[in-house]
């Protein structure tokens, strides 16, 4: 998709203002937050786990080289194919190859965030194929010409009305208006599709060195069916994927639901390793393997690398107050929320989208719930400061910082002024909050700000110490 | 094929040389490849203290799963037939081979294929249980063909109590002591389909089984 982070701020008014949106986020963020607590309350070992996950993706992205070697090793024994992509276009043309050799009419897909990084199904489409999201939540936003709004609620946007509506428009009346019926009419109609399939396209959550295998993890049985009815089965996957066994994967597997969706497990963990056997029933009977850097590789040099350690399960959003205000879609790419806006800028330039790093409030959440503990808020205020050396930043906000510096290294001038500030801003208070800040409007036109006493921390801190 | 080996080589090529270069070093040498394939993981397992049939049986239940305990492999048939009785299924089933054997009822008709779009009831037989989450574990193969798993409304697992193992691990040394290998497909399942996709509401039956029913023998 067409980048369009540039619009955050625009976007996110909007957002705001629109109230269908405001409903459904208000509805995932009770959900997703309330059963994550409650089954990391039910796991004593959960931080211990959290741990031992941050130094294993640690010591997998010191040996990436040979852990992706040992990989492609075990697909190719077990009769699959490996190709390696540098960049979108390269995997896009890889996949495009695959299904056009085959013949490829009709290519059902579970859910791939890498695919969407890709802008895979625009070129599917392009080349005359019908392309199927199978994920309900996909299929859903699919149906409404919409990008993803979150990594794994990818339609947590959209209301029941609204999906009432889209079923309505694409399958035909009566409109159903319950979700036991919009679930069964998106069965009925997908089922068909599994079947036609030329091409089963699917991500992969782990890819395990030991056996050559690609995991997928879910709820819904989308991807299962997509990868066995097809003739040909596709996994796409980031190079950083790749775990060393299929004990290292439990680990991950462990974090995983609990951390996306509050589960203890997704109802389907599926291994797939190779093509059908020659005694098969049923299976794919061909099985590739898309690994596509798009970055990734360029991340591992410097103190990006810990981004790498990344396993999608969305915690960081769901607990992000940003993305709980704005949804996704306002992020304007692929990946929203906090990993979104460490990614955004790092895949597709720090000047595409400057303002995701900055609309972090550098609260935390998303570090302290993060199940491979990356250092999200830091990253962001290492973009932060790459933008300040690299010129993105505004001029104006520049100067502001540069004078902002000047004072704050000069103690006494620092506290006459903040003195000043205290007393000015207490004494246009209205019971203790201010409604409009001049020169701050665009602060205060949404929300008041609580007025100071009229007296510094540092006054206060003195003034006690004196009592003592 | 239009996208040439040989372009992938050199992706290949270039990705590692990338990642070896972000790393700054060279490839690893023979000891240190030596030491990683050496490696052995040893991670913490969530501990608990229930005995093994009796978790699995809770954490399965608890997903949505039924389950019926019969006393020997020969009452499976029957087990079968009064689920079949009670969900008011059609007298036909796509049965795994691995119970070919097993006395079915007359005048079913039964097959050991892959499903098809119609199916409505399968019968498989799962290669483990996993007590940690309470999750059948199934290998394809021509005794189990995966679309059995995903396709009927209504899949019947039969699993021994035996094969119930306590962690994931455990069910992965299960696998390593095939002697054919990895399965294509382990399907690790806890419970029938489900989805959350619409409002954040629980569904069943979203695109696999609306029913999943576990008839543990032993």
């Amino acid at each position: 998709m067409q980048i369009r982070s540039d619009e955050f701020k625009e976007r996110s008014v909007f957002a705001i203002h629109d109230a269908n949106l405001q409903t459904a986020l208000g509805r995932a963020r009770y959900g997703f937050v309330g059963k994550r607590a409650q089954q990391v309350a039910d796991l004593p070992e959960f931080e211990q786990l959290r741990e031992e996950a941050k130094n294993l993706k640690n010591h997998v992205l010191d040996n990436l080289d040979h852990y992706l070697a040992r990989y492609e090793q075990a697909v190719v024994a077990s009769g699959g194919q490996v190709h390696w992509a540098r960049d979108a276009e390269e995997a896009r043309k890889i996949i495009l190859g695959i299904c056009k050799r085959v013949g490829a009419k009709t290519v059902t897909k579970g859910k791939s965030m890498v695919s969407e990084e890709i802008d895979l199904n625009e070129a599917l489409i392009d080349n005359g194929m019908e392309v199927v999201e199978t994920d309900l939540g996909e299929y859903i936003i699919q149906l409404a010409h919409e990008p993803p709004s979150h990594i794994i609620a990818p339609a947590v946007h959209k209301t029941k009305d609204q999906v009432s509506d889209l079923f309505e428009a694409a399958h035909g009346g009566p409109r159903k208006t319950q979700v036991p019926e919009l679930v069964d009419e998106a069965r009925r109609v997908l089922r068909d599709k599994y079947f036609r399939a030329d091409v089963g396209i699917t991500g992969g959550n782990f890819l395990v060195a030991e056996t050559g295998s690609s995991i997928i993890v879910t709820n819904e049985g989308n991807g299962d069916l997509t990868q066995t009815l097809a003739k040909v089965h596709i996994v796409t996957s980031g190079i950083e994927r790749v775990v060393p066994t299929l004990d290292d994967a439990t680990l991950f597997l462990r974090l995983l639901a609990r951390s996306a969706t509050g589960q203890e497990t997704e109802t389907y963990t599926t291994i797939s390793t190779g093509p059908r056997r020659a005694d098969d029933l049923d299976g794919p009977e061909e099985y590739h393997v898309v690994l596509v850097d798009n970055g990734r590789s360029k991340m591992l040099a410097g103190r990006f690398r810990d981004m790498l350690r990344c396993i999608r399960c969305g915690a960081c959003m769901n607990h992000c107050p940003v993305y709980g205000a704005v949804g996704g879609h306002a992020y304007g790419w692929v990946y929203p929320g906090p990993m979104g806006s460490v990614l955004t800028p790092l895949i597709k330039g720090l000047d595409a989208a400057y303002d995701l790093p900055n609309a972090c409030t550098l609260n935390g959440r998303c570090q302290s719930v993060c199940p491979v503990k990356i250092p999200l808020p830091e990253l962001l205020r290492e973009l932060r400061h790459l933008q300040h050396q690299q010129n993105i930043t505004p001029v104006m906000q520049k100067r502001a910082l540069g004078i902002w510096r000047w004072v704050a290294t000069r103690p006494k001038l620092y506290h006459a002024l903040e003195q000043l500030a205290a007393r000015a801003l207490s004494g246009i208070a209205r019971r203790g909050r201010i409604r409009r800040l001049p020169l701050a409007g665009g602060w205060t036109d949404s929300r008041d700000l609580p007025a100071p006493t009229g007296r510094t921390f540092l006054e206060l801190w003195q003034g006690k110490r004196g009592q003592r | 094929m239009n996208a040439p080996a040989n372009a992938s080589g050199n992706a290949r090529d270039a990705i590692l040389k990338s990642v070896r270069d972000a790393l700054r070093r060279d490839p690893l040498d023979a000891t240190q490849v030596a030491a990683l394939d050496a490696r052995v993981p040893r991670h913490t397992r969530p501990a608990h203290d229930e005995d093994l049939v009796t978790r699995f049986m809770r954490k399965f239940e608890s997903r949505a799963g039924t389950i019926e305990r019969v006393a020997s492999r020969d009452a499976v048939p029957a087990a079968v037939e009064a689920y079949r009785l009670a969900h008011r299924l059609p007298q036909r089933a796509a049965v795994g081979a691995a119970l070919k054997d097993l006395a079915w009822p007359d005048g079913w008709l039964i097959h050991h294929e892959a499903a098809g779009i119609t199916e409505a009831l399968a019968v498989s037989r799962a290669l483990c249980g996993i007590a940690e989450t309470g999750s059948l574990m199934l290998a394809s193969g021509p005794h189990s063909p995966t679309t059995h798993n995903f396709v009927p409304d209504d899949h019947v697992v039969v699993l021994e109590t035996a094969r119930i193992v306590d962690h994931f691990e455990d069910g992965w040394t299960e696998l390593r002591a095939r002697p054919e290998g990895m399965p294509r497909a382990t399907n690790i399942i806890s419970g029938p389909s489900r989805t959350a996709d619409v409002e954040q509401t629980i569904q069943l039956g979203a695109h696999g089984p609306r029913r999943v029913h576990v008839i543990l023998v032993g």
